[in-house]
């Protein structure tokens, strides 16, 4: 009886594991089936490498938006990351008790906020501060990037803090007894010690970054051209797949899907490189 | 002169009064052994002498200690106290990173930045701690992989590095097997001749062979603190008499 119970409960596991591999496998199949022919028609150069998306020219580069993904989601890990890993680090290790349930709910609240309430508060504030500031089309990457790296925070906030308060607390004493300051023990020993946790928190942010796109389409402006500066308008991938596949057909349609594929290998190049690092750190450390 | 001098120290967690009116002077060079049953706050003593209490929410101490005849709990800078009163913990605590890292960090946190220097330090660190020709070719790997013993012994050439004047050991030995125990206290013994050393044990023959002076704790007191000899061969109390001869609950 018990056994076949285990049994039960083993397959039950085994299905529930199985759901999100066939997931992911099935996804894969869908964005590769679709997305390949086209890039094999348009051509692998022309597709990564070119510099105009004119689908009604049926010229279909799309690095304009490639650049555009990695320097929106650059500018938000520099700004998001240091304030997220400060704002960690204060959680851990400095809030007093008073402050902190607030603090962790006003995070908490900051994660669950739709991504179109963020495009919208950063179409309210930012475009115009940024228009009143610069002179500019408000429109523009840096709006782009100062959203984003609020729209990260949480996740690096939250990551990195349950990785600092897993760091045993005889490190943090050990520091200490050796007459090193509280700032000291925290930035040279307990950081370090939990570097990997952090580094994961970031990933998830750039992950989180790259993904994004209802709030980045809300603020970015879009022009499907080379970006050129921080004052001036920018395509991200994302933007590019919603924005126009309402309307694509054929193989401008197809284009699309193979941005899709595009954007998938960023992340599955961002989720190996991660792991190689953190195997690095532990061989580094073992 | 005593080296360290406790003067009617009282110390509450909250309401809870752990240590009741200590008084107890410690001498220069010499070895002094805490015994006494578990949870009668020989750990909470050793903690008072380099506030590492302080970290302990609800934590109030009344009565002086003083270092040198200067008191640790008034004037003196906390960073400064730590580094002239090192600390052994109980369970060994090597930071997460290399060998020669764990040993520098301490002289690093003081200001010696000079690579030749830190060498220098490190390599007489483990020597006094008798670890250095168990790790002198790894001391770029990471100081988790030793074993237990060596840990221990890391973190007391760790300790060294700062060239602290007392050395407070919390059970040092507790976590390791009888031929680690018997090098910390050799080490403990050769470490005399430079550092004044206090040590807490469960282990009776560990204080009766190393020990200079003793000090028998009971429910927050000190019973009795005396030459470890007298304090082993006649003991003046009859608690002191019946915890060494193990008729104790
Ligand atoms: N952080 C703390 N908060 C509250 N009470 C504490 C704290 N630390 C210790 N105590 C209490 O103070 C008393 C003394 O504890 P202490 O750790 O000093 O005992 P000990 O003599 O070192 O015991 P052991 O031999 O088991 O290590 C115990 O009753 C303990 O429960
Ligand atoms: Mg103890």
């Amino acid at each position: 009886m018990n056994n076949y119970k285990e049994k039960l409960m083993q397959f039950v596991f085994f299905i529930a594991a199985g759901t999100s591999v066939l997931a992911v496998a099935l996804i894969c199949i869908f964005l590769f089936a679709n997305g390949l022919p086209a890039i094999g028609k348009i051509g692998v150069f022309e597709f990564l490498l070119g510099q105009k998306w004119k689908p009604s020219n049926n010229i279909y580069g799309i690095f304009p938006m490639i650049l555009g993904s990695i320097y929106v989601t650059a500018g938000a890990i520099m700004i998001g990351v240091p304030i997220g890993i400060f704002t960690s680090v204060f959680m851990a290790k400095y809030c007093p008790k008073v402050i902190y349930p607030f603090l962790k709910s006003a995070i908490e609240l900051l994660a669950g906020i739709p991504s179109v309430v963020y495009g919208f508060f950063g179409l309210m504030v930012f475009v115009p501060l940024i228009r009143e500031i610069f002179h500019v089309r408000g429109t523009t990457m840096l709006a782009a990037c100062v959203l984003l790296a609020i729209m990260i925070l949480p996740t690096i906030i939250g990551v990195s803090e349950s990785a600092i308060r897993t760091v045993p607390k005889e490190y943090y004493e050990g520091a200490l007894a050796l007459g090193a300051t509280h700032e000291r023990s925290i930035f040279r020993v307990v950081l370090p010690a939990a570097k990997s946790g952090i580094m994961a928190g970031v990933v998830l942010g750039i992950g989180r970054a790259v993904g994004e796109t209802m709030a980045v389409i809300m603020v970015a402006g879009n022009q499907p051209r080379m970006p050129q500066g921080l004052l001036k308008g920018v395509r991200t991938m994302t933007a590019n797949i919603v924005i126009e596949m309402g309307y694509a057909a054929q193989l401008h349609r197809e284009a699309l899907i193979a941005t899709g594929v595009v954007l998938f290998i960023f992340i599955l190049i961002i989720n190996l490189s991660v792991s190689a690092l953190n195997r690095r750190f532990e061989n580094g450390s073992n | 002169m005593s080296k360290l001098k406790v003067e009617n120290l009282d110390l509450y967690y909250g309401d809870f009064k752990a240590l009741k009116d200590i008084n107890i002077e410690v001498s220069e060079k010499e070895i002094t052994a805490f015994i006494g049953p578990s949870g009668c706050g020989k750990s909470t003593l050793l903690k008072s002498l380099n506030r590492m209490n302080d970290l302990v929410e609800g934590c109030k101490i009344t009565g002086t200690v003083t270092l040198d005849g200067e008191d640790i709990y008034k004037s003196m800078d906390i960073n400064l106290l730590r580094k002239r009163v090192g600390m052994v913990f109980q369970k060994p605590n090597p930071f997460p990173m290399s060998i020669y890292d764990n040993i520098a960090f301490g002289p690093r946190t003081h200001g010696i930045r000079n690579k030749g220097k830190l060498d220098d330090i490190i390599e007489k660190s483990l020597r006094d701690a008798a670890i250095w020709d168990e790790v002198k070719d790894r001391l770029k790997k990471s100081a988790l992989g030793l074993s237990g013993g060596q840990q221990q012994r890391l973190c007391i050439a760790r300790a060294l590095a700062v060239e602290p004047e007392v050395l407070l050991m919390d059970e040092p030995t507790s976590a390791l097997d009888p031929i680690s125990t018997s090098k910390i206290e050799d080490l403990a013994v050769k470490l005399k001749d430079d550092y004044t050393i206090i040590m807490v044990t469960h282990n009776m023959q560990q204080a009766a062979r190393i020990s200079d002076r003793t000090a028998f704790f009971l429910l927050g007191e000190v019973v009795e603190y005396n030459d470890t000899e007298t304090l082993f061969s006649m003991p003046s109390d009859k608690r002191t008499e019946d915890y060494i001869t193990g008729r104790f609950g």
